[in-house]
């Protein structure tokens, strides 16, 4: 049966290119052949190989040269390197550059089968922990979705309905409502949860950039790519890819996504090699995208191809009844990641807590508990650990409406941080992107 | 499909065990396996630098004496083989192709400095002969260490495995024309 490996041969002589080229054949490998290193170079670019078997002594480019370039193109290549003429020399070198071993020629049938067998092994191994070490950070950093409200308890419902299917999600929700705790459930209670779930944040990253970023990129497709570089959609493959901000996409690239969700086939810039990745799409937004399809900013096929399964995120002002368990959540996590021991509440942050409008949703809540773990010296939390902007924004008029009271509330964080997006997103509990945008809606200048 | 398989005994290779290695090895096979003997240029072949025969270069010679187009050709020497980049071979096929070769040189015990065994050579020479057919149908190498199709770098590899395929290479092989279909 063929093993599905493939493999590079690179020698200038010509029988024996073929005698290795049957000899590994018979063993189940798919066998490409290059007579020099541009050739060979030229097959690394069209498709990535287990293993590249070099000869150390060739006309033009030598063996270590081209093992050197090859690393350039793909750092996860097991090399061999194959010589008539070995010295101790060359063989540290090449070891150096990476090479998984190196042999003489002719060599013995046990051990070429052997050198190849655990250099696939090794290569194996390393995957594997890759993949590994991955899924421990993922687990590690889960959090658990708190909250008792019957808003959370429906959206809790959802998750288990939709998780064990493999429909596109759409998570909508304000910013800091925890759209991508939400779609790591979705993907920890799924089947795909022990390959990866790979986050792009579509409105974080330069439109020049997301594309590579999704799609990846050739060695030398554009200025500055020195490598060949996986794109998320790959990386995703077998898991689950979580599209954030998933309204900020450029139109252009919304074709080239609704194409690949189509097929779930695509090129890597600049590659011409077809790369097939089997994923999970859940997107968030904090965007109505039905408008965004009226101003024409968002694809209406796409829209359609997405929104299989919606799951609408209630803003924190919504359920105030989960502000003391979320409360007690984060102080419990600030406590035992700072050493400190766990804090109550007094009764009039409490108070404070509960009144205040949270335009930053949860986001702000745990960082507003966070600032008080780290600045608070009494047994519990009181009114003056928490910040400023909180503390004034508590006792704001009743009656005025929600946007009035966010557009203020954002106006004087930017005095108070003189106009510094950096400075105010951070204190304002939101992203630098999702500032920037509420700054758009509201009209808001910068100073 | 294939007609029948020659089993060529190359320049006055006749050993005495010769018909039983044929019809062994169409038993397994399930096709005829005709015995007979082949004259080759063998010395054209030589390595002086090696002191053995290119195994590449007498499978390509041999190919030219194929008895029809739908046989399968299976060359027998006990002269030593190799290919360029390896020390030595047991044998050679062209996978998927009509031909194939085999060297007894390394399946006897004398080269190994032990007594001589008949029977073992008798034994060996058919699981090569099947294994090196297999390739010309096809098959590569078998995880399956009882497997015929299991890969052998020592001679005592071959003596581990049967002369037999697994059910997956005997279903590939189904699947490749060399068996007639099971019918419900």
């Amino acid at each position: 049966m063929k093993n599905g490996k493939k493999i590079l041969i690179v020698d200038d002589e010509l029988s024996v290119r073929n005698s290795l080229r049957e000899w590994f054949l018979e063993d189940g490998f798919a066998v490409e052949t290059a007579e020099d290193g541009n050739a060979a170079l030229q097959r690394m670019h069209s498709g990535p190989y287990d293993i590249v078997i070099i000869d150390l002594k060739m006309p033009g480019m030598d063996g270590i040269t081209l093992e050197r370039r090859i690393r350039e193109i793909d750092k996860d290549a097991a090399i061999i390197i194959l010589t008539a003429f070995a010295s101790v020399e060359t063989a540290v070198e090449a070891l150096k550059l990476g090479a998984f071993d190196y042999i003489t020629k002719p060599v013995d049938p046990d051990e070429l089968s052997n050198t190849v067998r655990n250099a696939l092994k090794q290569r194996h191994l390393e995957a594997e922990n890759l993949r590994l070490k991955a899924k421990v950070s993922e687990l590690t950093l889960a959090s658990p979705i708190i909250g008792d409200s019957s808003r959370m308890r429906r959206v809790l419902d959802l998750i288990s309905t939709v998780a064990g299917t493999d429909a596109n999600v759409v998570i909508r929700g304000e910013s800091g409502t925890g759209k991508e705790l939400v779609a790591r459930a979705i993907h920890s209670q799924s089947e795909r949860r022990f390959f990866p779930i790979v986050a792009v944040n579509c409105g974080s990253i330069p439109e020049t950039l997301l594309e590579s970023e999704l799609f990846g990129h050739e060695k030398g497709s554009f200025t500055g790519a020195q490598y060949r570089r996986k794109g998320k959609i790959e990386l995703a493959h077998g898991g689950t890819l979580f599209l954030d901000e998933i309204g900020d996409i450029p139109t252009k690239m919304q074709v080239d996504l609704l194409r690949v969700l189509e097929t779930r086939r695509f090129h890597r810039l600049g590659g011409n090699q077809e790369i097939t990745s089997d994923f999970r799409l859940v997107c968030a937004t904090n965007r109505d995208l039905e408008a965004l399809i009226e101003d024409g900013g968002f694809r209406e096929d796409l829209y359609y191809r997405i929104n299989v399964f919606v799951i609408d995120l209630p803003p924190l002002r919504d359920r105030p009844e989960d502000i003391p368990a979320l409360t007690g959540h984060f102080i419990e996590k600030y406590a035992r990641a700072m050493g400190k021991p766990v804090k109550d509440v007094s009764p009039a942050a409490e108070g404070l807590l509960a009144s205040y409008a949270w335009p930053g949703n949860v986001r702000e809540l745990e960082n507003a508990v966070e600032r008080a773990m780290v600045i608070g010296r009494e047994a519990s939390v009181e009114p003056d650990d928490l910040p400023l902007p909180l503390a004034r924004t508590g006792t704001e008029p009743e009656g005025s409406s929600l946007a009035a009271l966010e557009r203020r509330h954002i106006e004087r964080v930017l005095r108070e941080e003189k106009g510094n997006i950096t400075r105010a997103a951070a204190a304002l509990g939101i992203d630098r992107g999702t500032l920037y945008n509420k700054l758009r809606r509201y009209g808001i200048e910068r100073l | 499909m294939t007609s029948r398989i020659d089993l060529c005994f190359i320049n006055g290779y006749a050993p005495s065990w010769a018909g039983r290695v044929a019809e062994e090895s169409a038993r397994v096979l399930g096709r005829p396996v005709v015995s007979v003997d082949l004259e080759m240029d063998l010395p054209r072949y030589y390595s002086a630098d090696r002191g053995q025969y290119n195994a590449t270069l007498i499978l390509a010679g041999l190919l030219r004496f194929r008895s029809d187009p739908h046989s399968k050709i299976v060359g027998i020497t006990r002269v030593d083989l190799f290919i360029p980049v390896l020390t030595f071979v047991f044998g050679q096929a062209q996978l998927d192709g009509p031909g194939s070769l085999v060297s007894t040189h390394r399946l006897r015990n004398e080269y190994y400095g032990l007594p001589k065994d008949h029977e073992r050579l008798v034994d060996r020479t058919i699981k090569e002969v099947v294994h090196e057919v297999g390739h010309s149908f096809g098959l590569v190498h078998c995880q399956d260490y009882n497997c015929v199709m299991h890969a052998a770098t020592y001679v005592e590899d071959v003596d581990l495995k049967s002369a037999s395929f697994c059910p997956s290479c005997e279903s590939l092989l189904q699947e490749n024309g060399m068996r007639p279909r099971a019918t419900a």
